[in-house]
C-alpha cells in the first residue's frame, strides 16, 4: 500500500496500477536482452523450460518419422523456389530454349517452364531434383514409420487418434506426390492423367460428369494443370501441415513411447533431454537428411522430363508407371481381370477399372486406420500403453501386418511387370498370371509363416532366460558327471525378455451374472471371443521366477533370480556353479528327450506336465 | 432352459478376480505384479532399474574430449568451405557446361558442383552437430515421469459444469425459437459455399464422349507430319499412326486428338478372320481406334508377326485378326474399327465416322 | 581352440560358406560350359561367295532357294532385300542361336566379317527385290534432332521406351535397347521390320525422317545426363528402387549412428 494519499483527478485513476517490477539491485539480471523482451510480452519462460526439459528416448527407429518431417520441410522450401519459375498453364508455345532435341516442338507452358527450370535457370535442376527425391523419401519414410508404429503396437491407447491422423497424412502425401509430378505435363505423367480420367469415367452413373467437371470439359482440356497446381501448392499442403502439427503436438502431449528395457516402465520416459542433446541430435539429423537428399539430387537423375517430351494423346512410352507410391494401385489395375465389365440394361458397369483404381486405395487405408480400434475390441484392453511391444511378442498382429504388406507388395510388383519381363527375360503374360495367383496365395501363407517365426523367437527367448548362453566349457563334477556351463543372462539383459505380457483370449462373460440373473449374449460377443481366440490362443508366456526356479534343478533357485550373476565372479571362487550347469540326463523329463519348452511342459523333471 | 444354445467346450467363464486384469484400467502397473509380503517367489520378475552408466572416453580423458572437439570443428569447417564453393560455382560455372564425371558419364557440371557442395555443406553441419552430441554432451540417461492422459475427475467435472452452466446461462434451453432457427441458419449457410464451388463446374458431357473428329470422306493423315496416305504407300506389315484431316486446325487440337487417334495396320488379307473387319478395311489394310478401351492409353505396340496389338500401360492385348478382340489383360471391349476406303486419287479416307464411342467405358455408353 | 574354430559360431560364418559355394559353382560352370559353334564357311570354288555362305549357313532353315520352311515358322527370304540380311547378320541376330520365338537375341556375337555379310546380302537380294542397303547420306545422323525426337515418340517410343532403353512385348518377346547401334542398322531395321517390329517403309517414314530419327538416337548415345546417373532411363521404377535401397539405407544408417553410444 502506498503511504501517500491517493492523488486526485486523472492521476488517481492510475494510483492502484501494478508498477513494473525492477529487478533487485545486485542480483543477477533474470533473462535480460531479447529473451526478456519476448517473455515480457508472452510469458513464455515456463513453457520454454518445460519443453527444453522434455525427455526423448533414444532409438534409431524413432527417427523414421523425423525423416518424413524433415523431408516435408525440404519439400516446402524447394517447392517455393519452383513456384517462382513454374507456369501452371496449358497454353501452347513453341520451345526455343537451350535444350536442342526439343527446339521447335510445340508444348504447354507448364512443360516449357519446367524445361527452362532444368536448363536455363541457375541451380534450377538441382532444386527440381532435390524436390522430387525428397518427395520420394517423404513417402518412403512415412511408410517405414507406419510399419514401425504398427509392429511395435505404438498405436494403442492413448495414440489411436495419432494413428488415424497418420493414416490420413499418408494418403494425402501420396496424392500430393501424384499431383506434383503431373504438373510438368510431360508424356509420362500426362499418360497417368489420361488413365485418371479413365478412372473417373468408370464411376457408375456419374462417371462422365465427374470427368468433365474435373477436367473442365473433354480430356485433356486447359483446366487440369492449373487445378492440379492449386491442389498441390495450396490445398493439400495446408491440410498436411495442419494435420502434421496436430500429429507432433499429440506426440508431445502423450510423450514418446519407448522400447522395454531395464529402468523403463510404463510410467516413465527414459532418454535424453531436449536441451542440449536432442536439439543437437534432431537438428543435426535435419541437416543430415537434407544433405543426403541433396547429394542424391546432385548425382542421380530423377524424372528427366526433357527426355519424356511434352504430353500428346498420341505417343506413349514403354514402361509407363507412376511414381513408386502409386505402384500398388497401378498393379491392381494390371491384375484385375477384364471380364468384370458388365452391360446392364444398356448401361456399362466397369468394375475392372472402378474397383482397382477407386476402391482399393481407400479400402486399404480405411482398414489400416481402423486397426487400433479393431485390436482394442479384440483384446478388451483399456489401459494406456507407453511401452512398445517387441514384434515377436505380438505374433498375430505381426503376422497380420506382414500379410497386409505382402498383399501390397504383390500389387506393387505387378506395376513393374513389363520391366521385370525385360530384365529377367520372362513373359509378361506369365508374370501377370502368376501374380494373380500369388496375390491370393501368398498373404495367408506369409501370415502363417510370420506367426510361426514369431513364436519360435519367443521360445528362443524363453530358453535363453531359462538356460542362459552356452559357454562351450565342459565341467566334470566331483561325482564324475559332465555338464556344459551355461552363463545365465545378466539381470539387465534378462529383463527385456521377461517383462512383456502375453494376452490371453477374452473369455465370454458369464451366462449368469452376480445376482443369478441370466445374461443374454449378443452375436458381437461370440464374434469377439472367436477373434480374440484367433489372436491369443497359442501364446508363449514369458518366463516367471517360478519357471526359472523349476529349471534350476540343482536347488540354487533364489540365487539364480536375485543375484543376476556375473560369470567373472564364478572363476575366482573355484567350483561354485550357481544354476549354470546344464546338459546331462537330469535336465530332460524321462519320457521325451526332445520335448520342447512349451508352457506347462517346462517345469523340470518330476513336476506335473 | 438355455435360450443361447449350449456352451462349446472352449468357452471359459470369467471368474471374478482372476482374468479380470485386462479391464482394470489404470490401477494395474504393467511391470510389477508381485505378491507382496508372502515371502515366496515373486509372481513376475522385477525391473532391475537403469543399467550402470558407462562413461565415454571424452568423459574421462580431456585429450579425447579435445580430439572430439577438433573433429566437430573440422566438420563444421568443411561445411563452410563447401558453402563457399557453392557460391563461387553458382556464378562461375556456365549452365551449358557438360563434363565427364567418372561413374556417371557426361553430366551438367553446374548441377553436380552446386549439388555436391550444397549437400556437403548441409551434411557436415548435421554430422558435426550429432558427433558433438554423442561425444561431448551428457549421455547419462534421464528419467521423466508420465502422468495418465486422463484428466482428474475434478477437472472433468469442472469442464462439464462450466459447459452446462454456460449453456443454461445462454437460455438456449428455454428459448426453443432460437434453438430451431439457429439450427436452420447453421445448417443452411454452408450451402452457398458449396454451390459456388461446384455450381460452375462443367460443361456437361452431352455427346462429347461418344463422338470423334472423324467424318466420312476425311483423309487419313500421318501423325505428326499431317500428310495424307496413299494406298500404294502402305506395304505389308507396316503401321501408320493416323489423325483425321484438318484436326490440326481445330480450336481444341489435343482434345480432339485424344479421341481421334487411329492406328492403320496392313496385314495379309487371308489372315483376317472376321468378315466385317475385311469389309471395313481395304485389301488387308485396317484402321482401329488407338485409344485403349481400358483407361485410355494409346495402344501402339503392334507385333507384326503375331498380329497382336499391345497397350503398354496395363498390357491389354488385342488380336487384329479377330477385329481387335481382347485376348489378354484388363480391358473388356475390343477396339472400335474405323471404316476406310480409297478416294479417287488413291488416298485412304474414312468411309464413315466411328459408329461407337471410343476409349474407356462409361456408364451411359450402352 | 584355434582362431578359425573360435569363430565357427560367428553369424557371418554361414554367409561366407554360401558365398564360397556360389563362387565355386560359378567358376566351375564358366570353365566347363560348352562354347558356341563357329560359323561354317563355304569351300572355294566357282560358286559365288554369297551363295556358298547361304547354302552353308542359312539354307538348313530358310530352304535351299530361300523360300522358308516349317509351315511358315521360318520366314521366306524372297523380297526381304539386302537390307534385311545386312541387319540380321550384321547385328548377330542370324544365324539364330537357339530355337524359340523370333526375337532380338541378347548379346549374340556377329559370326561373319563385313565382306561375307555384303556377299550374303547381295546373294539374297537376287532371290527377290527388296529394300537395299541405305545410302550413307541418310544414315549419317546429321539430320534434325528435334524432328527425330517427335517422330520417335509417336512411332517408336511405345515399344522401345522414350530414350530407346527397350521395352516388353507379349509372351516373352521384347523390343531391344537402341543404345550404340549404327545408323545403317537403325535404318535397315525400320525399313525391313525385323522379328516383331512393323515395317516403316520409305513412304511411311521418308529417308530424311529416318535420318532424323537416327540423329536423335545418336544424340542420346552421347550419354548426356544433365542430372547425374541415369539409372538406365527406365522411369520411376528404377528411381523407386534406388530411393528404397540407397536413400532409405543411408538415412537409416545415419539414424543408427546417431543413436549409438560414442566410444
Amino acid at each position: 500500500m502506498s503511504p501517500t494519499a491517493t492523488p486526485k483527478g486523472a492521476a488517481g485513476l492510475r494510483a492502484k496500477d501494478v508498477k513494473p517490477q525492477e529487478p533487485a539491485k545486485g542480483s543477477k539480471a533474470v533473462a535480460g536482452g531479447l529473451a526478456g523482451w519476448v517473455d515480457d510480452r508472452t510469458s513464455v519462460a515456463k513453457p520454454t523450460s518445460y519443453l527444453l526439459k522434455k525427455v526423448f528416448p533414444d532409438h534409431w527407429s524413432f527417427m523414421l518419422g523425423e525423416i518424413a518431417m524433415f523431408s516435408l520441410i525440404i519439400l516446402l522450401v524447394t517447392g517455393t523456389f519452383l513456384t517462382f519459375w513454374f507456369v501452371p498453364s496449358a497454353g501452347r508455345v513453341i520451345y526455343n530454349g537451350s535444350y536442342v532435341p526439343l527446339r521447335g516442338i510445340p508444348m504447354s507452358e507448364a512443360f516449357k517452364s519446367t524445361v527452362d527450370i532444368s536448363f536455363d535457370v541457375r541451380g534450377g535442376l538441382i532444386v527440381r531434383q532435390i524436390h522430387h527425391w525428397s518427395a520420394l523419401l517423404f513417402t518412403v519414410s512415412i511408410t517405414v514409420h507406419m510399419f514401425r508404429v504398427f509392429f511395435t503396437g505404438a498405436f494403442r491407447k492413448p495414440r489411436e487418434i495419432n494413428w488415424v491422423i497418420g493414416t490420413i497424412l499418408s494418403l494425402l502425401a501420396i496424392n500430393e506426390g501424384f499431383t506434383g509430378y503431373s504438373l510438368p505435363d510431360d508424356l509420362l505423367s500426362g499418360t497417368g492423367i489420361r488413365a485418371a480420367e479413365g478412372f473417373m469415367q468408370s464411376v457408375p452413373v456419374v462417371g462422365s460428369y465427374l470427368a468433365y467437371f474435373i477436367f473442365g470439359g473433354a480430356f485433356p482440356g486447359e483446366a487440369i494443370i492449373p487445378r492440379l497446381f492449386t491442389v498441390h501448392v495450396l490445398l493439400l499442403p495446408a491440410v498436411i501441415i495442419g494435420l502434421f502439427t496436430a500429429h507432433i503436438v499429440l506426440v508431445a502431449v502423450h510423450k514418446h513411447t519407448q522400447y522395454p528395457g531395464p529402468g523403463k516402465t510404463n510410467d516413465n520416459v527414459v532418454g535424453y533431454p531436449m536441451m542440449p542433446v536432442y536439439m543437437a541430435k534432431a537438428g543435426g539429423f535435419l541437416f543430415i537428411v537434407f544433405g543426403i537428399t541433396t547429394l542424391m539430387a546432385a548425382l542421380v537423375t530423377i524424372n528427366p522430363i526433357w527426355l519424356y517430351g511434352p504430353y500428346d494423346p498420341s505417343p506413349v512410352t514403354a514402361g509407363s508407371q507412376p511414381d513408386w507410391y502409386m505402384g500398388f494401385a497401378d498393379g491392381a489395375l494390371r491384375l484385375f481381370p477384364g471380364f468384370t465389365e458388365f452391360n446392364i440394361f444398356g448401361f456399362t458397369l466397369s468394375l475392372n477399372v472402378f474397383i482397382p483404381s477407386l476402391i482399393v486405395m481407400p479400402l486399404l487405408y480405411s482398414i489400416a486406420g481402423a486397426y487400433p480400434f479393431i485390436e482394442s475390441w479384440v483384446t478388451g484392453d483399456k489401459r494406456e500403453h507407453h511401452l512398445l511391444d517387441r514384434p515377436r511378442n505380438a505374433p498375430t498382429r505381426t503376422g497380420l501386418g506382414v500379410m497386409a504388406i505382402s498383399f501390397y507388395l504383390i500389387l506393387f510388383l505387378a506395376a513393374g511387370n513389363d520391366l521385370i519381363a525385360i530384365k529377367l527375360g520372362l513373359s509378361i503374360n506369365d508374370i501377370t498370371q502368376s501374380l494373380r495367383v500369388l496375390l491370393i496365395v501368398v498373404p495367408p501363407l506369409s501370415y502363417w509363416v510370420t506367426k510361426r517365426i514369431c513364436m519360435s523367437l519367443q521360445r528362443r527367448d524363453h530358453d535363453l532366460v531359462l538356460h542362459g548362453r552356452e559357454s562351450g566349457r565342459v565341467v566334470r563334477t566331483a561325482e564324475g558327471r559332465f555338464f556344459e556351463v551355461h552363463e545365465p543372462l545378466p539381470e539387465h539383459e534378462r529383463w527385456a525378455l521377461v517383462q512383456h505380457e502375453t494376452l490371453t483370449p477374452l473369455p465370454l462373460t458369464a451366462k449368469v451374472d452376480a445376482s443369478g440373473v441370466q445374461r443374454k449374449r449378443n452375436r458381437g460377443e461370440y464374434l469377439r471371443a472367436k477373434v480374440s481366440s484367433f489372436y491369443f490362443a497359442d501364446g508363449v508366456h514369458p518366463v516367471t521366477p517360478a519357471d526359472l526356479v523349476a529349471a534350476h534343478h540343482d536347488g540354487s533357485a533364489h540365487e539364480a533370480i536375485e543375484t543376476g550373476q556375473d560369470s567373472q565372479d564364478q572363476d575366482s571362487g573355484g567350483q561354485h556353479w550357481v544354476g549354470q550347469l546344464h546338459g546331462g540326463a537330469e535336465e530332460r523329463p524321462e519320457r521325451d528327450a526332445y520335448a520342447s519348452h512349451e508352457d506347462g511342459a517346462d517345469r523340470g523333471p518330476g513336476s506335473a506336465p | 432352459m438355455s435360450e443361447h444354445g449350449t456352451e462349446s467346450a472352449g468357452d471359459q467363464v470369467r471368474q471374478p478376480g482372476t482374468a479380470g486384469r485386462l479391464d482394470q484400467g489404470l490401477d494395474q502397473r504393467l511391470d510389477q505384479a508381485q505378491v507382496e509380503g508372502s515371502g515366496g517367489i515373486p509372481e513376475r520378475f522385477t525391473n532391475p532399474g537403469l543399467p550402470p552408466h558407462v562413461p565415454r572416453s571424452a568423459d574421462l580423458d580431456e585429450k579425447a574430449a579435445r580430439r572430439a572437439e577438433r573433429q566437430v570443428a573440422t566438420l563444421f569447417g568443411i561445411s563452410m568451405v563447401a558453402t563457399v564453393v557453392f557460391l563461387v560455382a553458382y556464378f562461375a560455372i556456365d549452365q551449358r557446361t557438360y563434363s565427364f564425371i567418372p561413374g556417371i558419364g557426361l553430366a551438367s557440371l553446374s548441377n553436380i558442383v552446386l549439388g555436391v557442395s550444397l549437400g556437403v555443406s548441409l551434411l557436415c553441419i548435421g554430422l558435426g552437430a550429432v558427433h558433438w552430441a554423442k561425444t561431448l554432451m551428457p549421455d547419462t540417461e534421464v528419467t521423466e515421469d508420465r502422468h495418465p492422459q486422463r484428466s482428474s475427475d475434478e477437472a472433468r467435472r469442472d469442464a462439464v459444469e462450466t459447459m452446462a452452466a454456460g449453456g443454461a446461462a445462454s437460455q438456449l434451453g428455454r428459448r426453443p425459437l432460437i434453438k430451431y432457427t439457429l439450427g436452420g441458419a447453421l445448417g443452411l449457410f454452408a450451402i452457398p459455399l458449396l454451390v459456388q464451388l461446384t455450381g460452375s463446374l462443367g460443361p456437361l458431357p452431352k455427346d462429347g464422349l461418344s463422338t470423334t473428329f472423324w467424318r466420312k470422306g476425311m483423309r487419313l493423315m500421318r501423325d505428326p507430319e499431317m500428310t495424307p496416305i496413299k494406298v500404294s504407300d502402305v506395304t505389308l506389315g507396316s503401321v501408320f499412326h493416323v489423325m483425321p484431316e484438318g484436326i490440326d486446325k481445330s480450336p481444341h487440337v489435343l482434345e480432339e486428338k485424344g479421341k481421334a487417334a487411329v492406328i492403320l495396320i496392313s496385314l495379309p488379307p487371308e489372315a483376317i478372320k472376321v468378315p466385317k473387319e475385311s469389309s471395313w478395311g481395304h485389301d488387308g489394310i485396317v484402321a482401329y481406334s488407338k485409344i485403349c478401351t481400358h483407361v485410355g492409353c494409346p495402344v501402339g505396340l503392334y507385333e507384326h508377326r503375331t498380329h497382336h496389338l499391345l497397350c503398354p500401360c496395363h498390357q491389354s492385348t488385342f488380336d487384329v485378326t479377330q477385329d481387335c478382340a481382347v485376348i489378354f489383360g484388363p480391358a473388356h471391349r475390343p477396339l472400335p474399327q474405323l471404316q476406310i476406303t480409297v478416294d479417287a486419287e488413291g488416298y485412304l479416307v474414312a468411309a464413315a465416322p466411328f459408329l461407337q464411342p471410343v476409349g474407356p467405358s462409361f456408364w451411359e455408353r450402352g | 581352440m584355434n582362431a578359425l574354430g573360435s569363430h565357427r559360431r560367428h553369424p557371418a560364418a554361414i554367409l561366407i560358406l554360401l558365398l564360397l559355394g556360389l563362387v565355386a559353382t560359378g567358376g566351375l560352370y564358366s570353365l566347363l560350359a560348352p562354347r558356341p559353334a563357329q560359323a561354317a564357311v563355304g569351300t572355294a570354288d566357282d560358286m559365288s561367295a554369297g551363295k556358298k555362305l547361304f547354302l552353308a549357313n542359312c539354307a538348313t532353315c530358310h530352304g535351299i532357294s530361300g523360300t522358308g520352311g516349317k509351315a511358315g515358322a521360318v520366314p521366306t527370304l524372297l523380297g526381304v532385300g539386302a537390307a534385311a540380311v545386312d541387319f540380321q547378320v550384321g547385328t548377330g541376330r542370324m544365324p539364330l542361336a537357339g530355337t524359340g520365338l523370333p526375337q532380338a537375341p541378347r548379346g549374340n556375337k556377329v559370326m561373319f566379317t563385313q565382306t561375307q555379310i555384303a556377299s550374303l546380302a547381295a546373294y539374297v537380294a537376287t532371290l527377290g527385290p527388296g529394300p537395299s542397303i541405305p545410302d550413307s547420306q541418310y544414315t549419317n545422323g546429321d539430320g534434325s534432332i528435334a524432328r527425330g525426337n517427335e517422330l520417335f515418340k509417336v512411332n517408336c517410343a511405345m515399344c522401345h521406351n522414350f530414350a530407346g532403353s527397350g521395352g516388353a512385348l507379349t509372351r516373352g518377346k521384347y523390343a531391344p535397347s537402341l543404345r550404340n547401334v549404327t545408323g545403317t542398322h537403325i535404318y535397315e531395321a525400320m525399313a525391313t521390320g525385323p522379328q516383331s517390329m512393323p515395317v516403316f517403309n520409305d513412304q511411311n517414314l521418308s529417308p530424311t525422317d529416318k535420318n532424323d530419327i537416327i540423329s536423335y538416337l545418336h544424340d542420346l548415345d552421347k550419354n548426356k545426363n544433365p542430372g547425374g546417373l541415369s539409372l538406365g532411363n527406365l522411369g520411376p521404377v528404377s528411381e523407386g528402387m534406388f530411393v528404397w535401397i540407397f536413400g532409405l539405407g543411408l538415412m537409416i544408417g545415419a539414424a543408427v549412428w546417431l543413436g549409438s553410444k560414442a566410444a
